[in-house]
């Protein structure tokens, strides 16, 4: 699709005709597949969280049910609330980090990523070309890993726990590269301003092309088990329609935007990384329901997967960290050889970068959808704010109007299929 | 010792014996089904208790009995007490009429005759059916009286899709009862004499499916277990119960599939007749016991494999497929029957 997008994101028109239901037939489709129920008397209210085996963390939605069709929904989040930002102003911007994996533990790397990039782009530092291509690697790993997660778990919400485990399974050998590259699982702290932590370890480019290798054979499996599954088109079939103008209305972003017909992907609409260095297609599905979201995802895991195999191929040599003294720590492995990196190590660790004045907003596409992260500085080693602008808050006060007229097997379906974390949510 | 009081003593052997084995096959399908989750979710299920895992429904039971037993504050205690028997005592009562082996004939057991069957009932499958109704009530009142709104969801959904379901066995078990011309499952079984090709299973092969697909509504397992629904309901009727009076439900339901797949096997499949005429050698309880393994087997594969449906799809199904089915399955036999007499 690259290349034949117009400005707005939009498909081009030929392929709108082709396979795309225009906007007033999914508004029509979806005011048919919502019931529209007139509140009587007897509407029982139910709490569905903080604890309940599907609300994915700590999601709280108080529902007002007539029988079993959803009259209202009000959500209740902060429960996981645990001041990042405000921590974020004690922090010099090193140290930040780390904090930022907490937001979506299940994605760790993309929030580093997101939040080294708005840094970068306030400090003017530039990130050599290695670290771009590592930093874009480990973003799709993390998509991949994202994405086995979420769908394991959501076709677990739907009844059966079978597929979550094997799901998990594959999930794993992402996690062990992640182990590999990283050091760590799920929080690695991988990125650092100027470029990542560490240079690819013997080896891990034979273990990832291994993986990327395998994994396209087990997705292809999963999706014909999903595709022929009647049972499963039956409950994610037009169920939770929800128009793009729906998705604009209430900054829905990231494969649920995608499943609603915009080609709308921050990687290819405002690149970063070595994004615009890889060719990969953006995952675009028509009908906006259940059943497209997961398409998307299981296209996007696809692309991802070429997207890793073509950043191996390409990795440049060179280091992997900007050579910037005032703003990015040295490598590590320079420190106690060179006293150069050395007097820099010191000086970042203990009074941190300099950072001028302004404020600056960056985003990126993380896996759930567009995580933008502002930062005020009003100079020195720590930021005066920084605000994180992350998908799952969005798409948790979206529920309301996501499931409102759907049924409560509905619900849990729809509210797994827009993929909410609660870490990432309340922050 | 005459003939009578042998047979009360056979009866009363009988009557301990047969609930004390149904009760020893039921903790090993509890451990089979936690293993077999496991395989097919590429784990290993349970491995710590016994060899290979095989005595973990020992520790579960023991767990369960040592654990608090807690009642809602605000629930209907009497109902709330007394729904677990509901649903427990129901299940046992079937196995009563039952065959697991030959019925009548001559004295074979030390000059007595030792019939394979605890009640020799006329109408054992209007039993099968009626209790089967009635454990219904356990579960619509448990979830009624635990005042949870998630219980009282799971109550509902069990209470209107059992009963549109039990319309479909209903339809599709009369089938049968035209072939073999009674209600007793003694009968029944008799009217499947000889080979495997001999069974209902293949004049009847519409209602048997029907009625398969309706007992696993009636057992209340995935595809249909929107009772329980974990992901919905967190445990529908269940979610307040606790300790061992939540081991009652969760036993009466083994329990039930023990009896459910007995009954299908009874049907259908031959009862307790081996597949060839050739292999009567083999003690007919036998034949049954393998029958029930291979039903449970295939009950435990479909309920770990497939996605469970949404409410108003399996009502759909129930009254728009299996009804209309059942029920066309049952005039075409009447027909036929009558066409062949």
């Amino acid at each position: 699709m690259s290349g034949t997008q117009d400005t707005q994101g939009l498909v081009p028109a030929a392929q709108a005709l082709s396979r795309r239901p225009s906007l007033e037939e999914l508004r029509e489709r979806k005011d048919r597949t919502r019931r529209h129920l007139e509140p009587t008397g007897d509407v029982m209210t139910i709490s569905m969280g903080p604890q309940h085996p599907s609300m994915h963390g700590v999601y709280r939605a108080v529902l007002d049910l007539d029988g079993e069709v959803i009259l209202a929904v009000r959500p209740e989040i902060g429960n996981l609330h645990r001041g990042v930002e405000k921590l974020c102003e004690h922090r010099t911007y090193h140290q930040i980090i780390p904090l930022t994996d907490r937001l979506d533990y299940i994605s760790g790397f993309a929030m580093n990523h997101g939040f080294c990039e708005a840094a970068e782009k306030l400090m003017g530092v530039e990130v050599p070309a290695r670290g771009r291509y590592i930093r874009t690697m480990t973003h799709e790993l993390c998509r991949i890993s994202n994405h086995i997660l979420w769908l394991g778990t959501s076709i677990m919400d739907l009844g059966t726990q079978t597929f979550f485990t094997i799901c998990f399974r594959d999930r794993e050998y992402v996690l062990d590269l992640f182990e590999m590259l990283t050091g760590a699982r799920m929080t690695h702290s991988f990125a650092r301003i100027g470029g990542v932590a560490k240079d690819l370890p013997d080896g891990f480019d034979h273990r990832c092309r291994k993986v990327i290798d395998f994994l396209p054979k087990r997705l292809a499996e999963y999706e014909r088990i999903i595709k022929q599954n009647r049972i499963f088109l039956k409950r994610a079939k037009n169920v939770g329609i929800f128009t793009s103008e729906d998705c604009h209305a209430w900054r829905v972003t990231g494969p649920t935007l995608r499943a609603a017909g915009i080609a709308r992907d921050l990687r290819k609409d405002e690149p970063y990384a070595a994004y615009p260095e890889v060719e990969f297609d953006v995952a675009v599905e028509y009908n906006a329901d259940v059943y497209d979201r997961f398409l998307v995802r299981m296209k996007e895991m696809r692309e991802s997967c070429k997207i890793i195999r073509q950043c191996l191929d390409k990795m440049p040599p060179g280091p992997f960290l900007a050579p910037d003294a005032a703003h990015s720590l040295p490598m590590k492995k320079n420190v106690l050889r060179d006293s150069a990196a050395m007097i820099q190590d010191f000086y970042q660790v203990f009074r941190g970068p300099q950072v001028p004045r302004g404020s600056v907003y960056r985003c990126v596409e993380a896996p759930k959808g567009e995580m933008g992260v502002y930062i005020r500085s009003e100079g020195g080693a720590k930021p005066a704010r920084v605000r994180f602008s992350t998908p799952s808050f969005y798409h948790g006060q979206a529920v309301p109007a996501l499931v409102e007229g759907e049924m409560v097997a509905d619900m849990i379906a729809i509210f797994a299929s827009v993929d909410v974390v609660l870490g990432d949510c309340d922050r | 010792m005459s003939d009578p009081v042998a047979q009360l003593i056979f009866l009363i052997i009988k009557a301990i014996v047969m609930p004390v084995l149904i009760i020893l096959i039921v903790a090993f399908a509890i451990f089979f089904e936690r293993k077999f989750a496991g395989f097919f979710a590429g784990r290993v299920g349970p491995t710590y208790l016994g060899p290979w895992g095989s005595l973990q429904s020992f520790g579960d039971i023991f767990k369960l009995i040592s654990k608090e037993d807690l009642i809602p504050a605000k629930s209907d205690k009497p109902v709330f007490k007394l729904a677990p028997y509901i649903a427990f005592v129901p299940v046992f009562l079937v196995m009563a009429v039952i065959p697991f082996g030959p019925v009548g004939g001559e004295a074979n057991l030390f000059g007595y005759r030792f019939d394979y069957v605890i009640a020799s009932f006329d109408a054992g499958l209007v039993l099968f059916l009626a209790m089967g109704a009635m454990a219904v009530y356990g579960v619509v009142l448990g979830g009624w009286s635990s005042n949870s709104n998630y219980s009282l969801l799971g109550g509902l959904r069990a209470g209107a899709q059992m009963i549109s379901y039990e319309l479909a066995m209903g339809f599709s078990a009369a089938g049968v009862m035209l072939m073999a011309g009674s209600m007793s499952l003694i009968d029944i079984v008799d009217g499947q004499a000889g080979n495997f090709w001999d069974w209902y299973w293949i004049p009847q092969i519409v209602g048997g499916l029907v009625f398969f697909v309706a007992s696993i509504a009636e057992l209340n397992r995935t595809p249909f277990d929107l009772a329980e629904a974990e992901q919905e309901l967190v445990a529908g009727h269940l979610t307040e119960y606790s300790g061992m009076r939540w081991g009652m439900f969760y036993f009466a339901e083994y329990v039930n599939l023990v009896v459910v797949s007995m009954i299908v096997s009874t049907l259908y499949l031959g009862g307790w007749r081996a597949p060839l005429e050739v292999l009567d050698f083999i003690p007919g309880p036998i034949w049954l016991f393998l029958k029930i393994c291979f039903l449970i087997f295939v009950y435990m594969w479909v309920r770990w494999t497939i996605i469970r449906y949404r409410y108003n799809q399996l009502m759909s199904i129930g009254w728009k497929v299996l009804l209309p089915l059942s029920i066309a399955n049952l005039l075409v036999t009447a027909v036929v029957i009558s066409a062949v007499n």
